[in-house]
């Protein structure tokens, strides 16, 4: 599914965020990133999703070359990713409906599917009363909720999510938590980035701490194992 | 392209014109300034043209015969002048009908003129025109040279000038319009430029989201469309109402009937036509020159 090999990045101002990652994660997997801010996760993310590309090193996705993929075909490799994003990127002109029914609109979708499934999704954020709000409307959690919506909205195979639980009060963390375990447990690879020891130690799954651009720890069902 | 994304993108783009508020007024507004100049610009150009070319054609040569000429020499000539490449048409006109005419063109004076019927002192001519004006004064030098020619004469001095100034006229003419339509793009799509680059992250969104490329730009296209077509609306209705009133007030004016403009019906519409075209063009190729740079995500 997902397959790094010796993947350096430095970026263009001369900062080296990864120095030499190797990871194997397969379909299905529910995989936490831990470690200290500033130590690569973000830069480890990005790179699944083709935003930012390496200096050094093959990643291959859904079997997906990613080094010899061509620009006209990087939208379709990220219609089969959903990311959460850590600042949201919403498009601040349209409503929570708009937004979340983007991201099937752009895979051509007919107009009653488009419906039926925002409209379930935003009831499975719990923002189904707020669909015709506009991201500024919203408090930083609800519009968490709407990135998070619009990344499964599609069924992608993997789920990326940076921080998704940051700005979420310890109730609707669970409850995001939830839907992350539901949509994993149909199969769907989830990866996420996050700072929260409960939440690790809680929902065991596979732990890998990234520092220095570097994975100096993989372990399943593994802990958090920085002090919160 | 599925017909539904195709509908969905004409949406948006209308969608658009609402949802960005204060910029399209600035975007409009800046098209609707230098529309209107522009179509101020291209009637006159348009109608002094016109002029130009009214004028051109009214030079005539007046080829006098010789009065000791016969039938013979007379027709010769007149086969002569007609060889001459240059040449459209060439008309007889009898010393009877140069003196009618003379007579006409003097009006009240004239009629005391009508005394020399009996006597007709005036040549028998022949009128000739030239396919391109321009050749008037070579064509009168070549015939000057025919047997049985008395005397050329077109206006020497004057038509030289006036094929000066008209030539002038119309390369100036030509130069201003060009270098208008050329600021109106840059103006135009600079404005339209500097919406979009408040839109960027967006269109950086949109292809974090897996948008294509094309997918992005047809909204714009069609924003970009629309807008250039608002902006023409306020232009054309200047052009329509104000070219209308000025064809009544010319014609009401006899110390101005010379000037004869191009008729309200269809030189007003067809100018129309090329305002809205150009506010089209002009807002699609803005928009879709400004979207291209922020598409490389």
């Amino acid at each position: 599914m997902i397959h790094m090999k010796d993947v350096y990045k430095t970026y263009a101002n001369g900062v080296t965020a990864l120095n030499g990652i190797n990871i194997d994660i397969d379909q299905g997997e529910f995989v936490y990133i831990v470690g200290p801010s500033g130590a690569g996760k973000s830069t480890f993310i990005k790179l699944m999703y083709r935003e930012v590309k390496p200096t050094q090193g093959s990643i291959v996705i859904n079997n997906t070359d990613m080094s010899d993929l061509k620009e006209k075909k990087v939208p379709f490799l990220r219609r089969n990713i959903g990311v959460i994003f850590q600042d949201f990127k919403l498009l601040p002109k349209l409503s929570v409906y708009e937004n979340v029914a983007f991201a099937l609109e752009v895979i051509e979708e007919s107009p009653r599917n488009i419906r039926k499934r925002v409209m379930d999704v935003l009831e499975l954020v719990g923002l189904k009363n707020k669909a015709r709000f506009i991201p500024d409307e919203l408090s930083g959690g609800e519009q968490q909720r709407v990135s998070i919506a619009r990344a499964i909205v599609n069924h992608p195979k993997i789920v990326i999510a940076d921080e998704p639980t940051g700005n979420l009060d310890p109730d609707t963390s669970w409850g995001i938590m939830q839907v992350f375990e539901e949509i994993n447990s149909k199969g769907t690879t989830i990866i996420m980035a996050t700072h929260s020891k409960h939440i690790v130690n809680t929902i065991k799954k596979r732990v890998i701490a990234v520092e220095d651009g570097l994975i100096v720890r993989d372990e399943h069902r593994g802990e958090y194992g920085y002090e919160a | 392209m599925k017909l539904r994304t195709a509908k969905r993108h004409f949406r948006e783009g209308i969608k658009n014109i609402f949802r960005n508020g204060w910029m399209t007024v600035a975007s409009v507004g800046a098209v609707t300034t230098t529309l209107i100049l522009v179509g101020a610009f291209l009637a006159l150009m348009l109608n002094l043209n016109q002029m130009a070319d009214n004028i051109e054609d009214d030079v005539e040569i007046k080829v006098l015969i010789d009065l000791t000429a016969n039938e013979t020499q007379i027709k010769s000539l007149g086969e002569q002048i007609k060889k001459i490449d240059e040449v459209d048409t060439v008309s007889f006109s009898s010393k009877e009908e140069e003196l009618e005419n003379l007579i006409e063109s003097m009006g009240e004076e004239g009629k005391s003129w009508k005394l020399f019927k009996q006597d007709n002192p005036l040549n028998h001519a022949y009128i000739v025109k030239a396919t391109d004006p321009l050749d008037t004064v070579d064509i009168a030098d070549k015939i000057k040279d025919f047997d049985a020619v008395q005397e050329v004469s077109y206006g020497k001095d004057v038509v030289q000038k006036l094929f000066q100034f008209n030539e002038y006229a119309r390369t100036i003419g030509l130069v201003l319009i060009v270098g208008l339509v050329f600021t109106a793009i840059f103006l135009i799509s600079n404005t339209i430029k500097i919406t979009i680059m408040a839109r960027s992250k967006e269109i950086g969104i949109m292809k974090l989201v897996g948008a294509t490329n094309g997918f992005i730009r047809w909204p714009f296209f069609i924003e970009g469309m629309l807008l250039g077509v608002l902006g023409a609306i306020i232009p054309i209705a200047i052009i329509i109402s104000g070219y209308y009133y000025l064809e009544n007030t010319l014609s009401k004016q006899i110390s101005f009937s010379f000037v004869e403009i191009l008729p309200f019906n269809p030189f007003a519409w067809q100018l129309s036509l090329i305002i809205l075209a150009i506010g089209a063009f002009i807002g699609m190729w803005g928009s879709i020159m400004s979207v291209r740079k922020f598409l490389k995500v």
